[in-house]
This record gives structure tokens, sequence and C-alpha cells, in this order.
């Protein structure tokens, strides 16, 4: 049975779900004039209700661990749960104004987890301050910024974007304070060498690229795109989004980047958790570190200390340390791959990225051919005549029990399909993938109906997403009027 | 084999041949070779019984303290149910609800977060979660300085200096000036505001409780911002608000802070959650994501994101934030903190803070070397001047496994030794009356 109700609808007057000591300690008065006069409608629950509620609430949910989940440029690999437990420790849980002996321990899983960023990543240090992928991306702007601002070079305003970037850079150039100007793709999704001479100017602060960019193609002409950036002055941002398939294959630091980002909730496995907390570690060449976000972890004479201010960094750009939490987390999975598996990690992304790939291309417009990294674009079906759209084949996918791949995105590519298969998933779990995606494909064919009627099996069908933003209804209060 | 690499020689062996390639490597043929000579320092991995020995002995190297400081980060008491609940697979490992109909967990979860926000802060709409209270504060300036076409924006000396100092950086590299309202007495000077205030200020950020835990009755900033047409931010610990006047009541245009104190444990500084909710006027100027409820085909309520027009994703280099990943998981701890604790659960957890700290305070003022410095009515941190150095205090505290008080000499000189001390619910009077024996034969 559906189970639809708010814990709000499943509240009593007077019921309780806690339990707290008495310490004897005498009541105190509150002055009158500063107490709340309006009442908040609250949850009232025993610890049972509760329990059960969000144990249904989860069964609406589709989670790593029931089922394939292709997401493109989200890298949903497996969460070890290792990594849980040893966050967890009690002896990690402690107040961030903890005295500096009190928590070497914590404060060396920073340090460690930031030298090994640097070696897997070729850039010299890391700050694990910002909170998520594009708090990174903003954090990295500010040095840019900064880095342009300590030479008076004023002129610096723009930052150059592919049009098939991720929205978040577009849009982090503009908070810190850039004005982002669009460079055109090749065909295949890669940079126009061509356009990015003609745009490049003494106004440029830099460029920020994924690579391998959003369409799973590696800028092979990486280090010419450097070379010419530098040339003119500007800085190159690496967007970390797509990090995973070049994993001990490969590094940002060597093909020329400054500043990078790196999040490690997709590359090194800690829990999306239906949307974070994630961490966006930023990471930058010698010349920059002085600029990196304070506190600062260093290692002097053996201990570890925390740097709370100094007048070359950017700032602070977090409350403490960021999502500490998520860097044991990250930092456990690092201990567990080591160096000897490393490689594979990013291969065989790459190898089940193709594999899928050259399996489905008689049925789906592959409109970059060649081979890919660790995720691929389809343009849709091939067989376009019953007007399936890619909306139609995703929504089709819930019915077998797979998460969709990542759809209208890149921009670039109209019926955009984007598969990312990860290292984590055996051949088996995706021969069924690729078996479930051709019975789609067929199905669009012989009764296209049935796909453009679908979802059938979940828990709600095909949602009015417009019915929602013309009178919005934001909390329980509003369903009440 | 690894245990998280399935793949076995010969399921390489056979998708090579599908892909129609020799080898692996031939899949990175496009990679300039001189790029691809890696030689990394870097370890082998650890078994799991190597990894727990390796732990055990970071671990080792920290040291469990008693907190009596809370400063931004409080000790309050989280129920056991909740590491049982968010640590379920469909919440910890799913993404960003882009598939609704498979969704319907995390939006419903958001959705109810969402309400209690709001329930809270008495304001019309949360949004999903921002990273923390600072970045919160930092957003909502830049909603602020958006909605006002304005590039000022006020900030009370009262607020905590780290919220102060994210603000500042996100607004340094905006093009954005941040100017101070001096404090008087410890609360926010209102005739420094009343004069310096005007149309160039896109409105104020206060914190209530403020810095030093002190309680302020913000009832005439609401009018005096009317003149300006500047919005007025508040900054407030949603859980003193199961107590106290709301950012709504004050006639806040928006309400942030710091989700930690609904039972997130301190976990050395995060994850944390910051909120932020508005009103109705601005819901299509907030950042970030926001759930709303909908009907499927067949008529039956369900959630969606909505009002996504306004992010990055679609916005691109014309949104007013980046946010794209939030603390969602965080926002299901605050929400099933707030089931168990309940309506009655959330008032206790306060009042008994409230009362620790009050005793704790009294008690201190009656030892010869320690004074007020306000005479205001605080909430769960108090301020006090001591004569004896902080540092001093804070070893002999240290010595009996006692997190001393937060020094606010730390973020400026001229208030050193003034001592900021907090307790919580998990405060007993015992942990309290051990605490000031300390202090006496100092």
């Amino acid at each position: 049975m559906y189970y639809d109700k708010l814990i709000f609808e499943i509240s009593n007057s007077g019921r309780k779900g806690y339990s707290l000591p008495d310490f004897g300690i005498s009541n105190y008065e509150i002055p009158k004039d500063l107490l709340r006069k309006e009442e908040a409608i609250l949850p009232e629950v025993s610890e049972l209700e509760a329990v059960r509620h969000y144990t249904n609430v989860s069964f609406k949910n589709f989670g790593i661990e029931k089922g394939f989940y292709p997401l493109g440029s989200c890298t949903m690999k497996y969460n070890p749960k290792i990594n849980e437990d040893i966050s967890s420790m009690p002896g990690f849980n402690l107040h961030p104004y903890q005295p500096i002996s009190t928590i070497q321990g914590s404060l060396e899983i920073y340090y460690e987890t930031q030298r090994i960023l640097s070696e897997l990543s070729g850039l010299h240090t890391f700050s694990l301050n910002p909170y998520a992928g594009a708090h990174g991306e903003l954090v990295g702007l500010m040095i840019m910024q900064k880095y342009h601002q300590d030479r008076e070079d004023f002129k610096r305003t723009k930052v150059i974007v592919p049009d098939s970037a991720h929205g978040t850079n577009p849009a982090s150039a503009v908070v810190a304070g850039f004005e982002s100007i669009e460079v055109k793709s090749n065909p295949d999704g890669t940079v126009n060498v061509e356009s990015l001479k003609e745009l490049l100017s003494d106004e440029v602060a830099g460029i920020m690229l994924t690579n391998p960019n959003t369409a799973g193609i590696f800028e092979k002409e990486i280090c010419e795109i450097a070379e010419l950036v530098h040339d003119a002055g500007g800085l190159l941002y690496y967007d970390g989004a797509n990090l995973n398939p070049i994993l001990g294959v490969v590094r940002p630091g060597d093909m020329g980047f400054d500043i990078m980002h790196i999040n490690l909730h997709k590359t090194f496995s800690t829990p999306h958790g239906g949307g974070g907390p994630g961490s966006g570690p930023v990471g930058v060449v010698e010349h920059l570190v002085k600029y990196l976000p304070t506190p600062v972890v260093k290692k002097v004479n053996n201990e570890y200390i925390i740097e709370d201010e100094n007048d070359t960094a950017i700032g602070q750009i977090s409350h403490f340390y960021g999502n500490y939490g998520v860097v044991i987390k990250a930092y456990t999975y690092l201990l567990s791959i080591g160096k000897e598996n490393f490689a594979n990690v990013g291969k065989h992304s790459v190898l089940n990225a193709n594999y899928i790939k050259e399996s489905l291309k008689d049925l789906y417009l592959l409109p970059i051919k060649g081979v890919c990294k660790h995720e691929f674009v389809f343009d849709g079906l091939i067989d376009k005549s019953n007007h399936v759209t890619t909306l139609d084949v995703a929504k089709r996918l819930l019915d077998y029990d797979v998460h969709p791949p990542t759809i209208y995105f890149p921009l670039t590519v109209k019926e955009a399909l984007m598969i990312e298969p990860t290292e984590t998933e055996s051949k088996v779990a995706i021969d069924s993938f690729i078996e479930v995606m051709r019975k789609v494909a067929i199905e669009a064919k012989e009764d296209p109906d049935l796909v453009k009627g679908a979802p059938y099996n979940t828990v709600v069908k095909r949602l009015d997403e417009a019915q929602a933003a013309r009178k919005p209804i934001v909390k329980y209060r509003d369903l009440l009027t | 084999m690894f245990k998280y690499l399935p793949h076995t020689k010969k399921d390489i062996e056979e998708m090579l041949k599908v892909i129609d390639v020799n080898s692996i490597d031939d899949l990175f043929l496009e990679i300039p070779e001189e790029l691809k000579k890696l030689d990394l320092n870097f370890p082998n991995g650890l078994s799991e019984l190597e990894i727990y020995d390796k732990f055990n002995i970071l671990a080792n190297k920290n040291k469990n303290l008693i907190p009596f400081v809370g400063a931004g980060a409080y000790d309050h008491y989280t129920p056991s149910v909740i590491k049982h609940l968010i640590g379920r697979q469909e919440f910890l490992t799913a993404y960003t609800p882009y598939q609704p109909e498979i969704s319907q967990g995390t939006l419903q979860y958001i959705f109810e977060y969402q309400s209690i926000i709001a329930e809270l802060t008495n304001m019309h709409v949360s949004n999903a979660s921002m990273y923390d209270g600072a970045t919160a504060t930092a957003e909502a300036m830049f909603m602020a300085t958006n909605v006002r076409k304005r590039t000022k924006i006020l900030i009370s000396k009262t607020v905590n200096p780290n919220i102060v100092n994210v603000v500042k950086t996100y607004a340094k590299y905006r093009g954005f000036t941040v100017d101070f309202v001096d404090e008087k007495n410890g609360i926010t000077d209102i005739d420094d505001f009343r004069k310096n205030n005007s149309k160039e200020y896109a409105g104020i950020i206060v914190q209530n409780p403020n810095y030093y835990g002190i309680i302020e009755d913000l009832s005439d900033f609401r009018e005096i911002l009317d003149d300006s047409k500047g919005l007025l931010i508040i900054n407030s610990d949603p859980s003193s608000l199961a107590l106290l006047k709301s950012p709504g009541e004050y006639g806040a245009d928006i309400a942030v802070g710091d989700c930690q104190t609904l039972g997130i444990p301190l976990s050395f500084g995060g994850p944390y959650i910051g909120y932020l909710a508005t009103t109705k006027k601005l819901m299509r100027k907030m950042p970030g994501r926001i759930c709303g409820v909908t009907e499927d085909t067949d008529g039956k309520r369900a959630f969606v994101l909505t009002l996504q027009a306004r992010e990055q994703h679609i916005r691109r280099e014309k949104a007013n934030s980046n946010i794209c990943s939030n603390q969602s998981l965080m926002a299901l701890f605050v929400t099933v903190y707030t089931a168990v604790m309940g309506k009655q659960g959330l008032v206790e957890a306060q009042q008994k803070s409230f009362n620790a700290t009050h005793y704790l305070y009294e008690q201190i003022l009656k030892l010869d070397k320690f004074s007020e410095v306000y005479k205001q009515p605080f909430f769960k941190d108090c301020l006090v001047k001591s004569d004896i150095d902080s540092e001093i205090i804070n070893e002999k505290l240290l010595e009996k496994g006692i997190l001393g008080p937060l020094n606010l000499g730390k973020y400026d000189k001229s208030k050193n030794n003034l001592l900021l001390f907090s307790a919580t619910e998990k405060r007993s009077k015992k942990d309290i009356d051990l605490l000031v024996s300390i202090l006496e034969v100092l």
C-alpha cells in the first residue's frame, strides 16, 4: 500500500518520542517579552511512530544498493559501509574549538587527505574547507581573482566557459565577480581552439574546463590550450566533476591546470545523501598556495597546527573546516584502494562506458563517435518516427528498476541521455542494463504509447510539475488552508 | 581482484571484444604519452582490519572533552534513532531527486524539513538547505542586494566573527561593501543603526541570540528599515526559536542560521546545515532547491522540486547563486530530530540548556576573579570577565577533561579574557559544580 502521510498528519497532541534526564537544576525564567507568541505546528509522535514513518518514507526512494544508477556526471559508485563506521567513531566527534594538542588525529586525517589529493591530481596543496563542488568552484575563482588583483592586473574581468559546461561554472564565475563568456565546442564537444584564440585577451582572467568534458571526451589538445591561456596571462581551472576516469592515468596538474576542485562525493565514494553533504576540496599550484581559504591546516615539526588568519588568503568561506565527516569517509576510501588499484578505478569506469556505448549504438543515436571516457551521450533513439522522447525512455526505465541516466544535459545535445556507469558495476549488472535499454527501444517502435505513458510500477506516476510552480505549496501549513 | 572492482579477466576480454580494441590502454590513446608517465607516491591498499587499526590509532591521538563552550557549535543530545534512519541506503546513497517518481522519499523529507523551518522561524518558505549558517547568511546578503539592486549591506558587530568573515569574503569578490553597525552594552546599537542606515544599504544582518549569547529585542528594526526599504536579515539558532520570539514575529525578510543545534553531533565542525527562509514576496528570489506539492496523472498527492527557473542549471550565468548540492541528508537529520523530540522535546532541551547555562553563570559570578560583562538576558552562551589568563584556565580544565570557554580575544584583541561559556541539557549539576570548583582554586 502507498504510504503518503506526512509526519504532521500522524501527530497526536501530547505524544512524545524522547527522554531527557532531570539533573535537578532549578528553572530560570526567560523575560516574557522575548518569548515567541505564535504557536508552531511541530510533530508529536512516539518513537516507533517516528521510526515506522521514516522507514516507510525511505521505501519511496531509489538508492545505489537497490539497482544500477548510471546518472551522467554524478559518478554514482558504491559507497563502502566501512567509510560510515569509521567516520562515526566517537574519537572523531570533537568540538571545533578543542585545543590543538587534543585534535592531532583529526588534523592528521585532514592533512594526509589533502596530501593524497595533491599526489593524485598533481597540484601542490589542497584546502578541504569547501562544502561541495559548486562551493569549490566559487573558492577557486576567488583565488583566480585575488591572484590577478595582487598583480594589479585589474582589467581581467572575464572567465571563459565552454557551452557544454555544467551550469555551476558560469554561475560560479558571476558569483565570484567575473563576467562569464562562452567558447564554442567542436562537434565532439571539445573546445574549439580557434574560437578560444579569438576570445583570449588581456581581459581574460582564466578558463574553466572539465576534462574529460561533459560528453566524456578527453581534450587531447589540452597542452596547447594550457599554453595559449597561460601565454595570454590567464589561469586554468579544472572542474573535477569528471575526474574519475583519469584517476591514476593522468593528472590535471600535469596538463597545465592551476586550480581545481575535487568532488569527494563523486570520485572518492562518499555518499550523495540525496543531494549532500558533499565535499569540494580546492587544490592549487605552488605559487597560489598562499591564497587558499582560512583556516589552514599545516604540519610544522611533526605537529599539526591550524592557522586561523593570514593576510594573503582569499578569506574565510566556511564557519569551521568544511564537511569534515565527509573527509574521513574519503580518507578511508583512499587508504582502502591503495596504489595498486587506483589506475583500475579510472580504467574500468572507461571500459564500462565504452562497452555500453558500443552495445547500444545500433538503437540509440550516438552523435559523437569513437572512444569515450567514463561517460557518453546519446541523442535519443535513432528511430524517432514514433516521437518517443528521451524523457519517455527515462520514465520507462523506472519500470525496470533502473535509475535513468542524466537527461537533457549537456545542453549541446537536444535529446541528451548521458550515461555514466562507474567502475563498481559488474558486467552482469551492465549486461542487464543493456538488455533493458534495448527492450525499451523495441517497445518505442512497436508500442510507443506504452513508453509515452510510463512509468507504471512506481509509487506515483508522471507528475504535473507546472502545477507545483503555478501555485506553490511549500510547507505543511499551506495544505491546511 | 579488489572488493570494489568486480571485473574478472574474462569479463574484461569479452568487453574489449565488443568495443573492438585489444586492451584497456587502447581506450586512452588520445591522451598525450608524456602525460601518462605517472609514478605515484602512495601506499598500497589496506584491508578492513588494517583500516580499523589505523583509525583507532588516529582516534587515540585525539582526546574527547566535555565541552563548556558553544560559540556556534553546541553539544546537544542526539536521540539514537536518528543514525539508524538516516543511515538507510534509500536516503544515504540516492542523489538529488531529479526523477521524482523514484525520489518521493527524499522529496517528502525535504518538504517536512521546509515545514519545520517555516514553523520555527514563522516565515513563509524555507529552501531545501544551505551548506552552513555562515554561507546561508552570505547568500541572504546576495538575495538582498539583488532584490534591492544595491551594493552595500550593514552587519551588526554582535554577529559571530566567523559569520562576519564569510559574509565579507563573499561580498568582497562580488564587489559589495559590508559596513558595521556598532554594539552598545552587548547588543546592536540601535542609535548607530538609525544614524547610518540609508537607501544605499540593501538591509541589515543581525544575529539573535547574538555572538555573546544575548537575546536582543529586535522590535524596532523593522520600522527603521521601512524608511530605507532595506531588508531585515536575522540569523538565529533554530533550536532557540522553540522558545524565543521568531524572525517572522520581528518582521524579518530573510531568516538564516545553522541547524547544528537540532541534535547534529559536533563532528569537528561539519557536516552541519544552514537554513534560509523568506517571505512569500521574495520566494522567487531565493537561492537553492525548493520542494513543492503537486499531483501525478492519477491525482495522487506527490512532491517535486519546483520554481527551478531561479537555479544555476537553468539560468547559468544569470543565476544569483551557484549552489547545486546542499546538505540534504542533514536536512533529514534535522527532520528526524524534530520528529522524535517533538513539540515538547524541543522546548524541554532548550529550557534545560537555558537553565544549565544560567546556573553555571550564577556559580561562576560567585567567584572573586570573575565578573559580569553585560547586564542583559542571555540564552545558552554566557559571557564573563576573568582576572586570570584564559590560557591558564583552559589548561587546568583540560587536565580534568573539560573544554573550557572561548576567549573572545581570539578574534578581537581588545576583548582578551572575556570568556564565553555554554552549557546544554547534557551538562549535569555535578559537571557544572566540578567546573566551578576548578575555577575556584585558580
